[in-house]
């Protein structure tokens, strides 16, 4: 493990380092400043047996700290040819390597800039990483007027550098969103990621739990019989709260409706207080459910590799949706698993299965209109349906020890807009909610600073540079309002942000949203007292 | 050094328009070049633009920004998360017209402790506004020379722009405005430590190109007269396609129109393509609606996908240990 500087350390480093964040900029051009690898800037690399596993190709024994990569023979022509057809299949990958004017609009937005000052960290660098090569390559300004117009030959010096710079973007898009043209580096990102896919230059935190995935349904590797006993203990410590007894069904054929989350909800805490929550929200209205031991991952590591490994793996929703014939799906609390699911899954795996039906809620009659071709409903707007028919006994006082705000999770709000329906949730199941600075929420939420795969130990220096920004902004809440929990809908988020917290906001911990919820549900059956939370806290009032 | 080069290349092009018509090739710089530098900007333009089409859209990735249709009590932000092509299209003139995204940027500035605080920011905006409505404005004008007769609302939009009836002759606002706004977007260039950074050659030449352009237009109009009524008799020539050159055009018009031409064949090889690219940034121009309308993606690939079976028969005894229901006993 590499060794953190503490917070305050960190914070001075970023503050007085001299760099262009401060207005001092290096003064040696990007293009002449070669990629820096130091311990705790990159990843490691993708282990043999993951990429077996998924049937990829070069699998091999390498690491990005090495001299020799072990690349493939004729690596530039794979990626060249690689280019020239994503150039061809996307539309967005083509305009956007043509249309930046280096405006500078998006310099300031990206999180991982705000805590390096790291120029190539200004989303508008990140891209020309790729564009230089771009212009080199395929168009006839850079053929021939080369650097002037800024065009640079493609190297092994830039594939490093495009490691380190595309496994140090989170895909969040809030650059996307001040950029006059739309220009999303996500989509870069994700194009030069498939392009080092193509050599076999892979991370292993990406890697690996898509290879459980494929292989499990869920990214630990969890296999069924495992998974079915976890979630049958997180039902005893239900019980052990609440005094009711729960017994949620598995791989259930005709059930009307599967339900989808991410198996970190199973698996780790604090997404663990959410899955108790979803279990005992579903008792509370009765509803007809089933779970999966099949595609018990509703996040998607494909996503951060390519589209077809993300196509893959997503499959599995509707495939196993036919054969249980349920009606249709509802997914838990996720980030980029509603990217997925909100903007590619019906493209790449619909159309449904036939006998899918309409979204409708069984408990309250609304047809969840915005969901009627890909059949797959978010808990959030299940749940503010629920609130706004009054289907839920609610005793908000049950989280006055709670200060809760809300983190905007990057995908649902600039992949969705899912911006309102978690905050009315919240709004009805808590007293004490407050927002953070408007700059920082919503649209222009900020990143966690793990997103897309980088949650990972050995990078922890760029995660909690990365997460500087979000983590201010927590701060000043904390300073105003004595906020003690970051609230979210996102599986990664709960790991991500527990990492946050605890380095840069200590006092502060980290929920799902529907985990307040279930505080707050006054369940039918319960003990007579119930005297604390998910987490066995008291509630406020009761230790005296 | 990249701020010096490009300027050096605008000076050379102004000399070589100087010596030029002073040895005689007027015809040169008056009809061929011109000529040439439709065309190359007309095919440059519509083979870029086709380039652009002829590659699909695999997924509909629209950035949301605002508050997505999903409720009916759910109070939707149409603007920026439209879910219909209405909604799409005044995105996208909000966009055009406005530069709505741009309007949205702030400044980080880090403090003491490593605290960010985020100030509002529209100079850009400002500059960008006034320097692309200059440029169009100018543009639109500039077609009294080559119609006969003067459509009406040319002369309407001369009279809008000099409104403020300064001088003789009557001033244009669109000419400060220009002028203006370049020199802004050059200084950020020069003074603003990132985007001093970020810049390359290409960003500086179109504004010294732009700015010389500018510059000498605004001395043919205001101080160093020029005969008009010849130079729109070439003017005429050139669109008729019966070109003239006639006697008494000063040098400086020459350099404007030679330095035009040059905007006009580097145009479609730079990002001044911008004007055509944003029509197709699929992160702006595409509704919203992916959970409710199936977007298709024309090379959907075929990818095998462990089947539930498989998984069934790997773990099948495992499952059945735990009571989990299998399809095969
Ligand atoms: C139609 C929608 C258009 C939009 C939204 C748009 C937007 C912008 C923006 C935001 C900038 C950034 C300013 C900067 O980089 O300093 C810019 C620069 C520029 N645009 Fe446009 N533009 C449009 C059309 C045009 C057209 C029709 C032209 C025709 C010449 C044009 C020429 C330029 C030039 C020359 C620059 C200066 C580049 C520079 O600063 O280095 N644009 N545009
Ligand atoms: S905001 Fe858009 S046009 Fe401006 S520099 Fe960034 S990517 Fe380029
Ligand atoms: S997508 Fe996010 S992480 Fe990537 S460059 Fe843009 S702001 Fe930075």
């Amino acid at each position: 493990m590499v060794k953190m500087l503490e917070a305050e350390e960190l914070a001075k480093d970023i503050t007085e380092t001299p760099s262009l964040l401060n207005g001092k900029g290096p003064d040696r051009e990007w293009m002449d400043t070669p990629a820096e690898f130091r311990d705790g800037n990159w990843a490691y690399s993708a282990k043999t047996k993951a990429i077996e596993s998924l049937k990829m190709p070069y699998a091999r024994d390498w690491s990005p700290g090495d001299e020799d990569w072990k690349l493939p023979e004729n690596w530039k022509e794979i990626i060249s040819e690689g280019f020239r057809e994503r150039l061809d299949k996307f539309r967005s990958f083509k305009v956007f390597m043509d249309i930046c004017v280096r405006c500078g609009a998006c310099a300031d937005k990206c999180h991982f800039f705000l805590g390096s000052g790291d120029p190539k960290n200004m989303p508008v660098l990140r891209a020309e990483l790729l564009r230089s090569v771009y212009r080199n390559d395929f168009t006839l300004a850079g053929k021939l007027l080369k650097k002037f117009a800024g065009a640079r030959p493609l190297t092994m010096e830039v594939v490093k550098e495009w490691f380190l710079y595309f496994f140090q973007c989170t895909e969040c898009r809030r650059c996307s969103v001040y950029c006059p043209y739309g220009i999303d580096t996500a989509e870069i990102t994700m194009m030069a990621r498939e392009l080092l896919n193509l050599v076999g230059i892979n991370i292993n935190w990406i890697m690996d739990p898509a290879a459980n995935c494929n292989r499990t349904g869920n990214h630990l590797g969890i296999e069924p019989h495992t998974f079915k006993t976890v979630v049958e203990s997180l039902c005893e410590d239900i019980e052990d709260v609440t005094g009711i007894t729960i017994n949620p069904s598995f791989n259930r054929k005709g059930a009307e409706i599967l339900f989808i989350t991410p198996s970190g909800d199973v698996f780790a805490d604090p997404g663990v207080y959410t899955m108790m929550g979803y279990i005992m929200l579903f008792e509370h209205i009765g509803l007809d459910y089933t779970l999966s031991t099949y595609a018990s991952e509703g996040g998607n590591f494909g996503l951060f590799n390519s589209n077809e490994l993300m196509k893959k793996l997503n499959a599995k929703m509707y495939h196993e949706a036919e054969r249980l014939g349920v009606k249709w799906i509802l997914g838990g609390e996720c980030g980029h698993m509603w990217r997925v699911i909100n903007q590619y899954m019906d493209t790449m795996n619909g159309p449904t299965p036939s006998y899918m039906e309409d979204p409708v809620s069984p408990i309250t009659g609304t047809k969840f209109e915005n969901a009627v071709s890909t059949k797959m409903v978010h808990i959030m707007e299940f749940t503010a349906d629920l609130i706004k028919h009054n289907k839920l006994k609610l005793d908000k006082s049950r989280n006055d020890h709670v200060r809760a705000t809300f983190h905007d999770s990057c995908n649902p709000s600039r992949a969705m807009g899912m911006l309102d329906e978690p905050r009315y949730v919240l709004n009805n199941v808590l007293n004490n909610f407050f927002e953070m600075p408007d700059n920082t929420i919503r649209e222009q939420t900020f990143c966690c600073g793990a997103g897309s795969g980088l949650n990972t130990e050995e990078i922890m220096d760029v995660r909690m540079r990365g997460a500087l920004p979000r983590a201010t902004a927590l701060n000043h809440v904390v300073e105003k309002h004595d906020v003690n929990m970051l609230s979210c809908v996102c599986a990664i988020d709960r790991a991500t942000l527990l990492a946050l917290t605890q380095y840069w906001a200590p006092d502060v911990e980290v929920s799902g949203v529907t985990e307040l919820v279930a505080n707050a549900l006054i369940m039918e059956g319960e003990n007579e007292v119930r005297d604390c939370d998910l987490r066995e806290e008291p509630y406020l009032g009761v230790e005296d | 050094m990249k701020i010096i080069n490009p300027l050096i290349i605008v000076l050379v092009l102004v000399a070589l328009a100087y010596f030029g018509v002073k040895a005689g090739l007027t015809a040169l710089f008056g009809v061929v070049i011109p000529y040439i530098a439709i065309v190359i900007f007309l095919l440059g333009f519509i083979y870029k633009v086709i380039g652009w089409a002829k590659s699909p859209v695999p997924f509909r990735i629209p950035t949301t920004c605002g508050q997505e249709k999903s409720l009916p009590w759910i109070k939707q932000n149409k603007l920026d998360n439209p879910s219909s092509t209405l909604g799409v299209v005044i995105r996208m003139a909000l966009e055009i017209f406005l530069f709505r995204s741009l309007f949205r940027n702030t400044k980080a500035e880090v403090y003491e402790g490593a605290k960010l605080k985020y100030g509002s920011n529209k100079w850009l905006w400002l500059g960008g506004i006034v320097f692309h409505w200059s440029f169009l404005i100018i543009l639109v004008r500039h077609s009294r020379l080559f119609l006969e007769p003067i459509p009406g609302f040319i002369t309407f939009l001369e009279k809008a722009d000099s409104f403020m009836q300064v001088g003789v002759p009557l001033f244009y606002m669109t000419d400060a405005g220009i002028l203006a706004a370049v020199t802004y977007l050059f200084l950020r260039r020069v003074v603003e430590p990132q985007i001093k950074y970020l810049s390359m050659p290409a960003d500086y030449f179109p504004l010294y190109l732009i700015l010389s352009i500018a510059i000498t237009g605004v001395l043919m109009r205001y101080f160093i007269r020029v005969d008009v009524v010849n130079i729109k008799a070439l003017a005429r020539g050139l669109v008729t396609f019966q070109p003239t050159i006639p006697d008494g055009i000063g040098v400086l018009f020459y350099i404007h129109l030679f330095l035009v031409s040059v905007l006009a064949i580097y145009f479609p090889f730079s990002k001044l393509m911008h004007l055509g690219g944003v029509f197709l940034s699929p992160t702006r121009n595409l509704a919203n609606n992916n959970r409710a309308v199936r977007h298709i993606n024309p090379w959907n690939p075929d990818i095998k996908i462990r089947t539930y079976e498989e998984y069934e028969d790997e773990f099948r005894e495992h499952m059945k240990k735990v009571g989990l229901p299998v399809d095969k006993e």
